[in-house]
């Protein structure tokens, strides 16, 4: 029973297959909601130029600047709203903010 | 052996929620419902149930208490009237929403302003969209049989909705009758244990999440399924009266016939008036006059098809409304039964009252008064007026 229902919800989902009433059954989903959908800016991030001074990581309200080995290796998509606070975070002008296509 | 009692309709309605004894009733006290809860603390006070009474700061609160209640899996109850309810009005969404099995006893008045503390449909009819089944009572008889019934509708597997149990404010609330309760035990024994299933907040063997965010990928398909649960409602709301007949000798279904078989002329109405309007249909059937009466116990899931069949032979009918919906073009009943008879192959005419707003008194001779017109239409052919008031000083 309680696997059955760890149905993840997706925009394919049926009205007779979705959870009454929206019910949660599975802890942390907030991961599968591609916030990133919402962007109409990109950050762009430019290895070369980032100096890895990580003062961009702490402010994203996103937690979308991702890390490896506590360096910056790149920007999740998925959940990158397009605030453009890492881009007015950075002071070496790493990134560069352009319309999302 | 059923007991015999003489008691108030809101009597009748707190009798019938210690009997059923729930798990938590959260209440805040208004004109004409205040006894409800207030009967009802009394018998927690006394030990005659072991509910939780939550005395809350208003019934917006109360609703909300309420929904937590029924979140955590609790069986839970609670009652109001007018501006109680429309306080309770986003909530009641909620609980719909959520597929919280709530119920409530609906003691019908008038909304402000001006205050008005008397009995019209106006409260009830407002809330008439949030997806809680609405029945209706005519006497103190049905509101306590209706309330016993809305327990297993409410908690069906098909249906999971809230339900309200609308009675008329002082005409029937206050007004003591005589009625046949059933034993407790019966009554246990009809409602069950509850089990509100695996999906409850407070069940640490599946945690779950209730009340999420649901955005426009995810929301119409929620609405969708709602209104099927409401579409189900019709089918359980029967087979839970045949099982209630059988435990009482007495019947109910989705509206009540009152001598239609071969009715010319018929009213529509709802609660008490059709007790007077019982009265007025036998003087006329003494007279040879072919009168009947439709008296609609389900409001909410709306008995489109039933109706239609019951009324497509009748020549004139009127629908009577105790609420205006300010629409400029008729009651909410009116509008909703003449859109039900519109599949018909024969159309009756159908003509709207609005009567009785703010505890108006509607006596028989107003009631006849609708059955003439109705006769006058029959035999001239000629509408004069589709949207009608009764008993307002012209």
């Amino acid at each position: 029973m309680k696997d059955n229902k760890k149905v993840t919800i997706t925009t394919e989902t049926t009205w007779k297959e979705i959870t009454p009433g929206g019910i949660i059954y599975e802890a942390g989903n907030a991961h599968n909601y591609k916030t990133g959908e919402w962007r109409s800016m990109r950050p762009i991030w430019n290895s070369e130029k980032c100096k890895q001074c990580l003062l961009c990581f702490p402010v994203c309200p996103d937690s979308s600047i991702l890390l490896e080995d506590g360096k910056v290796v790149g920007i999740d998509y998925d959940h990158c709203k397009g605030c453009g606070v890492c881009v007015e975070a950075c002071p070496f002008k790493v990134f560069d903010f352009v319309k999302e296509d | 052996m059923a007991i015999r009692e003489r008691l108030s309709g809101n009597e009748a309605v707190a009798t019938a929620m210690k009997q059923i004894n729930p798990d938590v009733v959260a209440a805040f006290p208004i004109t004409p419902s205040t006894e409800v809860p207030q009967y009802f603390s009394q018998f927690v006070a006394n030990g005659s149930v072991d509910t939780e009474f939550v005395a809350v700061e208003s019934e917006h609160s109360a609703m909300s208490a309420c929904v937590g209640a029924s979140a955590a899996g609790a069986r839970v109850m609670t009652a109001t009237s007018a501006n109680g309810l429309a306080l309770m009005w986003e909530i009641l969404y909620i609980a719909a929403s959520s597929r919280l099995p709530i119920v409530m006893p609906v003691i019908n008045r008038a909304l402000s302003g001006p205050i008005n503390i008397h009995n019209d449909h106006s409260d009830s009819m407002g809330a008439r969209d949030s997806g809680w089944i609405q029945l209706y009572s005519e006497d103190n008889q049905e509101a306590y049989d209706n309330i016993i019934q809305a327990i297993r509708i409410a908690e069906h597997k098909d249906v999971r909705l809230p339900v309200m149990v609308c009675l008329d404010g002082f005409i029937v609330s206050h007004s003591v009758e005589n009625i046949e309760l059933l034993e407790t035990e019966k009554v246990k024994e009809f409602v069950g244990e509850y089990d509100p299933g695996l999906d409850t907040l407070l069940n640490p063997e599946q945690p779950v999440a209730m009340g999420p965010l649901d955005l426009p990928p995810h929301y119409f398909e929620h609405k969708r399924q709602q209104a099927e649960a409401m579409k189900n409602a019709k089918k359980v709301i029967l087979e839970i009266a045949k099982e209630f007949e059988a435990l009482t000798g007495r019947k109910y279904g989705l509206f009540e016939e009152y001598k239609m078989e071969d009715a010319e002329v018929a009213i529509v109405v709802l609660n008490s008036t059709a007790g007077t309007a019982k009265e007025v249909v036998d003087e006329l059937r003494e007279k040879g006059v072919k009168a009947g009466l439709i008296k609609i116990r389900v409001f909410r899931p709306f008995p489109v098809e039933e109706l239609r069949d019951a009324l497509k032979h009748v020549k004139a009918i009127a629908v009577m409304d105790k609420a205006d919906s300010f629409s400029a073009a008729g009651g909410p009943v009116f509008v909703e039964t003449r859109a039900a008879l519109y599949d018909a192959e024969t159309k009756p005419v159908v003509i709207n009252y609005i009567y009785g707003l703010g505890g108006r008194d509607v006596r028989t001779n107003d009631i006849m008064k609708v059955y003439n017109d109705l006769l006058e239409i029959v035999e001239t052919g000629e509408v004069k007026s589709v949207y009608n008031y009764l008993g307002v000083r012209e």
